[in-house]
């Protein structure tokens, strides 16, 4: 019945506790018992448990028996709080009628709870507000009550105060959500709308999609058209996640739950599609996702340059779940065939290779991460440079401009100095104050998008001891004074260590650069000229000397074995390395060089 | 004047594995006592436990026993730990048993190791007269301040004196073992000790970069912060250790050793030709017929299985086929005269890094032989050897 179901998902800043709200809510409803609980339960990835973060939206089907007697089916979702990660929560929040809004009763409001808070309110989405870890001597129940009621325009007394760590308030919790929630709308006789939020990709059963029915109901056997894709399949089996995959007869309205099809054809298969029934297909698709625009760009190549088909294949894949990862293939002079792969930010790029490298078994090396300019050539032709490759040459650009990006930062009042410095340093652009409360104030600057990316987020953490946090959002190009930085090894440039930097940074960015690979480059048989350049003029320059000496002083017969097989082991340590021309350069050395400060 | 007893006719040596005279028999004995512990040592030692030498050697002989008869022995080693901290009566029971057991060539080199405060003229005669003709003292350095970095118990007085003694007593050979490169030691000290080891007239020299071994006291002390040894000032001392040995007329003939003419250390060279060795003693290794075996490291565990009756052995490991003919290869490169490439000169001429190594002139890959040309680059050639794979050669038979 569909005035027993209610959908939500929850949202907050990153780490606040939306995790562990699951725990309890899966614990209390009996969803899971003791003996299968473990923290952050919906984390299931490895990745997500070792960093203790949420990267991917889950979702879950709870029963709950409410204190009015009845069973209601409680659809969640739990989502990260990444600003990395916004996209998964925009796109959960279309699958809802409601937010559980979590605010760290110790940290108040900051930046992702208000642009989280503003999805949720563009979607239309009942918004339930929570203060959560009251069992926290430093919380602050009230003053942070008061501050989330300003933001969402409500009496601070409704405010819910839980400890998702103790349990307080959950029963309340429960409640509220029965009864502050709507139900879905949707009409089980309409036609068939079934909206695709996420998917995945199983080697034994095909594609496996998420998704919400909005009208009609899906039963296993019937035959299913995507929409926008055209494919037509049979539902060889759907069902609910509760969070173990449990098949069903039916989904109706208002209800989640996942489609298998078996369909094996990733390219057909896309999130924001929606699926009909062929027997009466609906008239119009639900409205779907738009598509979301990536910040960061960076080359990803295989170690074995045989990898490269396994890489688009799992590129494919991975793509399947992560709809927030595009690419397209790109060659580079030193690491062969590879993709050039745009992301969210650079949490995103870290996840993403890791997945693609446990998930799929790659090795892989990256270049360094760009943002997209727009270079304007002598004969007035515009083109995206995604890469610093394809940056024309001096004399055939006109002029470059770069992505600015408007940056919401949001800090204790004693820290406005700090960061307005900090912003400045950033070449941010007219900032702007606003006081949520007396303690707490938004800065708001328009500043480049590529001095944020790499290392902002932690000089604001470092800088205000924590207390700050940011998030941002395109407005749009500028021009500036770029200039692209080579970096040659042993006289030949290396396309992947080239960047495109503002001209007053070229200089440290080049000595910070020639210096990082003099110490990761290992000595060779010759010596290693390590120069960095903005076209021929050279700017920096660091050597790594050539190897005077490679043997084992002693080799008597009690060690044959051991000497013999520490240097096969060394050996084998050479597959970590990728020739560049006639260079031996360690894998991780594409990774490290491009941990230097930018300034 | 030096006491020249040639061990083999004088001449260069001819290739190992080649010569009849060096893939005999060898034998090797360990004696795991010493005083205290060097620093930089990771030889299956113990301090301290001087109490347990009569039941080591009781051990000793009992796996001696044991070991199948094999034919008679060209050269045996007694290494340690310090052998020269026993009685002459338990080394000279050991060579008896040896030579009882197994029988000694007519000409078997018989060496040992010793330590410069253990030595006396009353120990030198004693062991001449047990059989041992060739001794190696572990000198190290005749800079007082390096050996006391080195953590040695003994003087750059006391080992001036002791060649003369093993000269007295009549050794047919005398080696000196030196250690270059400590963080304190400087490029004058070490030429001040490579001259003064030349002065005393030996036989044989060993010159061994100081090198930080796993797990050793050093290998702490690094980790904690401790200077390292520089490998450019390594390098410095090899090669100027080096030119002042062979200008003196020693041979250079393998990586860290030098010898006069016929003083080459028979034993050595049988493990660089992949010879057979038979191995007693804690953490002994052995070789024989492409069977590489170790005893156990843990001086109650070696007693004890002995004492049960048990052959002492930790592993053993089976080389053969194309890893045989890699690890031949491995081990012939330390000899400065190369080794016979057989079938790996091909495979190691073609392969992308061993041709780098012979454009920078490191290797020398000719008709039948694999030379490093630049020692100080043996690993940086062992590790493209042991690396090759085989070249298929036709179909496979089915
Ligand atoms: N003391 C206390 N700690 C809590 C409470 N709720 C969560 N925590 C802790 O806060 C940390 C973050 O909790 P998570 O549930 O992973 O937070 P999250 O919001 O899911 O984080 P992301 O998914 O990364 O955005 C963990 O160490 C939790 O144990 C609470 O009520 N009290
Ligand atoms: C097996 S040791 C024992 C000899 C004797 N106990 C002594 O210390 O003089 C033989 C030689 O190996 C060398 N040696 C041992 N450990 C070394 C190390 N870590 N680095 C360089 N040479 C070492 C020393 O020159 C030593 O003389
Ligand atoms: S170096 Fe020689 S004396 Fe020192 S501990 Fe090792 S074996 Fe014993
Ligand atoms: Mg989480």
């Amino acid at each position: 019945m569909t005035s027993r179901i209610r959908n939500f998902s929850i949202i907050a800043h990153i780490d606040h506790g939306k995790s562990t709200l699951a725990d309890r809510l899966l614990e209390r409803t009996g969803a899971i018992t003791g003996r299968d609980m473990k923290e952050q339960l919906l984390d299931s990835m490895d990745l997500e448990r070792e960093r203790g973060i949420t990267i991917k939206a889950q979702a879950v089907r709870i029963p709950y028996r409410a204190l009015d007697g009845a069973i209601y089916e409680l659809n969640l979702i739990d989502t990260p709080g990444h600003v990395d990660f916004s996209y998964e929560v925009a796109r959960s929040l279309d699958a809802v009628e409601g937010a559980l809004l979590v605010v760290d009763a110790t940290q108040g409001v900051e930046a992702q709870t208000l642009a989280n808070t503003y999805l949720a309110i563009e979607a239309g989405l009942e918004i339930v507000p929570i203060i959560n870890k009251i069992d926290l001597p430093a919380a602050e129940p009230e003053r942070v009550a008061a501050e989330v009621a300003s933001i969402i325009g409500g009496d601070p007394d409704e405010v819910l105060q839980i400890s998702a760590k103790t349990g307080a308030g959950i029963d309340e919790l429960l409640e509220a959500i029965v009864h502050r929630l709507p139900a879905p709308e949707g009409d089980a006789d309409d036609p068939l709308r079934a909206l695709i939020f996420d998917s995945y990709f199983d080697s034994y059963r095909g594609v496996i999609c998420t998704i919400r029915v909005k009208d009609g109901t899906l039963g296993k056997g019937d035959a299913v058209r995507f929409m926008a894709s055209g494919l037509l399949e049979h539902a060889d089996e759907v069902g609910v996640l509760t969070p173990l995959a449990v098949p069903v007869a039916a989904l109706g309205p208002g209800e989640s739950g996942y489609l298998i099809t078996g369909v094996k054809d990733i390219d057909l298969v896309r999130v924001g599609d929606t699926v009909t029934r062929e027997d009466r297909p609906a008239a119009e698709a639900l409205p779907g996702y738009l598509e979301p625009k990536p910040m960061v760009f960076s080359g990803l190549f295989p170690v074995e340059g045989d990898d490269f088909e396994r890489l688009r294949d799992a590129l494919e894949k991975l793509r399947l779940n992560d709809a927030a990862l595009s690419y397209e293939p790109e060659t580079s002079a030193a690491l062969g065939f590879g993709f050039r792969c745009g992301f969210l930010g650079l949490l995103h790029m870290e996840i993403v290779r890791e997945r693609l490298e446990r998930e799929y078994d790659l090795e892989l090396v990256s270049t360094a991460p760009s943002v997209a300019y727009l270079a304007t050539t002598v004969t007035g032709e515009v083109v995206e440079v995604r890469s610093p490759q394809d940056l024309p040459a001096a004399n055939q650009l006109a002029g470059i401009e770069e992505p600015y990006v408007k940056v919401m930062m949001l800090a204790p009042s004693e820290y406005v100095g700090t960061v307005m410095e900090l912003a400045q340093e950033r070449r941010g652009l007219v900032g702007e104050l606003n006081y949520l409360s007396p303690e707490r104030v938004e800065i708001d600057y328009e500043i480049p998008l590529a001095e944020i990316v790499f290392d902002f987020f932690d000089q604001l953490k470092s800088r205000t001891r924590g207390y700050a946090s940011l998030d941002y959002e395109p407005v749009g190009y500028r021009a500036s004074e770029l200039s692209k930085v080579d970096i040659l090894l042993n006289g030949q440039p290396v396309d992947a260590f080239s960047t495109i930097i503002h001209k007053d940074k070229a200089y440290s960015y080049g000595t910070a650069m020639t210096n990082r690979l003099r110490e990761l480059i290992p000595r060779q048989l010759f010596d290693i000229p390590i120069q960095a350049a903005i076209g021929s003029r050279v700017i920096a320059r660091e050597t790594v000397k050539a190897k005077r000496k490679d043997v084992t002083a002693k080799c008597y017969g009690g060690d044959i074995s051991r000497k013999r097989k520490l240097l096969e082991r060394q050996k084998e340590g050479k597959k970590r390395m990728k020739m560049v021309g006639s260079v031996e350069v360690p894998n991780d050395a594409f990774i490290n060089a491009l941990k230097i400060d930018r300034d | 004047m030096l006491v020249e007893r040639p061990l083999r006719p004088s001449g260069p040596p001819p290739p190992p594995g080649e010569d009849d005279g060096i893939d005999r028999l060898a034998a090797y004995v360990h004696i795991p006592f010493c005083a205290r512990v060097c620093p930089y040592c990771d030889f299956a030692v113990v301090a301290g436990k001087d109490e347990s030498t009569d039941r080591y050697f009781a051990a000793l002989g009992a796996e001696i026993e044991m070991e199948p008869s094999a034919g008679s022995l060209a050269s045996v080693f007694i290494g340690g730990g310090t052998p020269s901290r026993v009685s002459r009566d338990l080394l000279a029971g050991v060579v008896e048993r040896l030579a009882g057991r197994f029988g000694l060539a007519d000409d078997a080199e018989i060496s040992l190791e010793a330590n410069p405060e253990d030595w006396t003229p009353e120990v030198a005669a004693g062991l001449v007269a047990a059989g041992v003709n060739r001794v190696s003292f572990g000198v190290q350095s005749f800079d007082d301040a390096v050996l006391g970095e080195l953590g040695r118990l003994h003087t750059a007085g006391d080992a001036r004196v002791v060649v003369g003694m093993a000269r007295a007593a009549g050794f047919a050979s005398v080696s000196l073992d030196l250690i270059f490169g400590s963080p304190l030691e400087s490029v004058e000290s070490w030429r001040h000790t490579v001259e003064s080891a030349i002065a005393l007239e030996p036989d044989h020299v060993s010159t061994y970069a100081l090198t930080v071994e796993r797990g050793t006291e050093l290998s702490r002390m690094v980790a904690a912060g401790a200077p390292a040894p520089d490998p450019d000032d390594q390098a410095d001392k090899y090669q100027l250790a080096r030119a002042l040995l062979t200008e003196v007329g020693f041979g250079h003939y393998e990586v860290s050793n030098y010898a006069r003419p016929g003083h080459e250390c028979i034993y050595n060279l049988n493990t660089w030709a992949q010879g057979d060795y038979l191995a007693f003693g804690l953490g002994a290794h052995g070789h024989r017929a492409g069977v590489r075996r170790r005893n156990v490291r843990r001086l109650e565990a070696y007693l004890e299985m002995l004492e049960d009756g048990r052959r002492p052995e930790a592993g053993t490991e089976s080389i053969t086929g194309w890893d045989a003919e890699l690890e031949r290869v491995f081990l012939g490169l330390r000899m400065r005269s190369g080794v016979a490439a057989g079938a790996v000169g091909d495979v190691l001429a073609s392969d992308p890094d061993g041709q780098a190594l012979i454009s920078a002139k490191k290797l020398e890959v000719t008709e039948g032989r694999i030379c490093v040309l630049d020692p100080l680059f043996t690993d940086s050639v062992a590790r493209v050897v042991l690396g090759l794979k085989p070249v298929e050669t036709g179909r496979v038979a089915r």
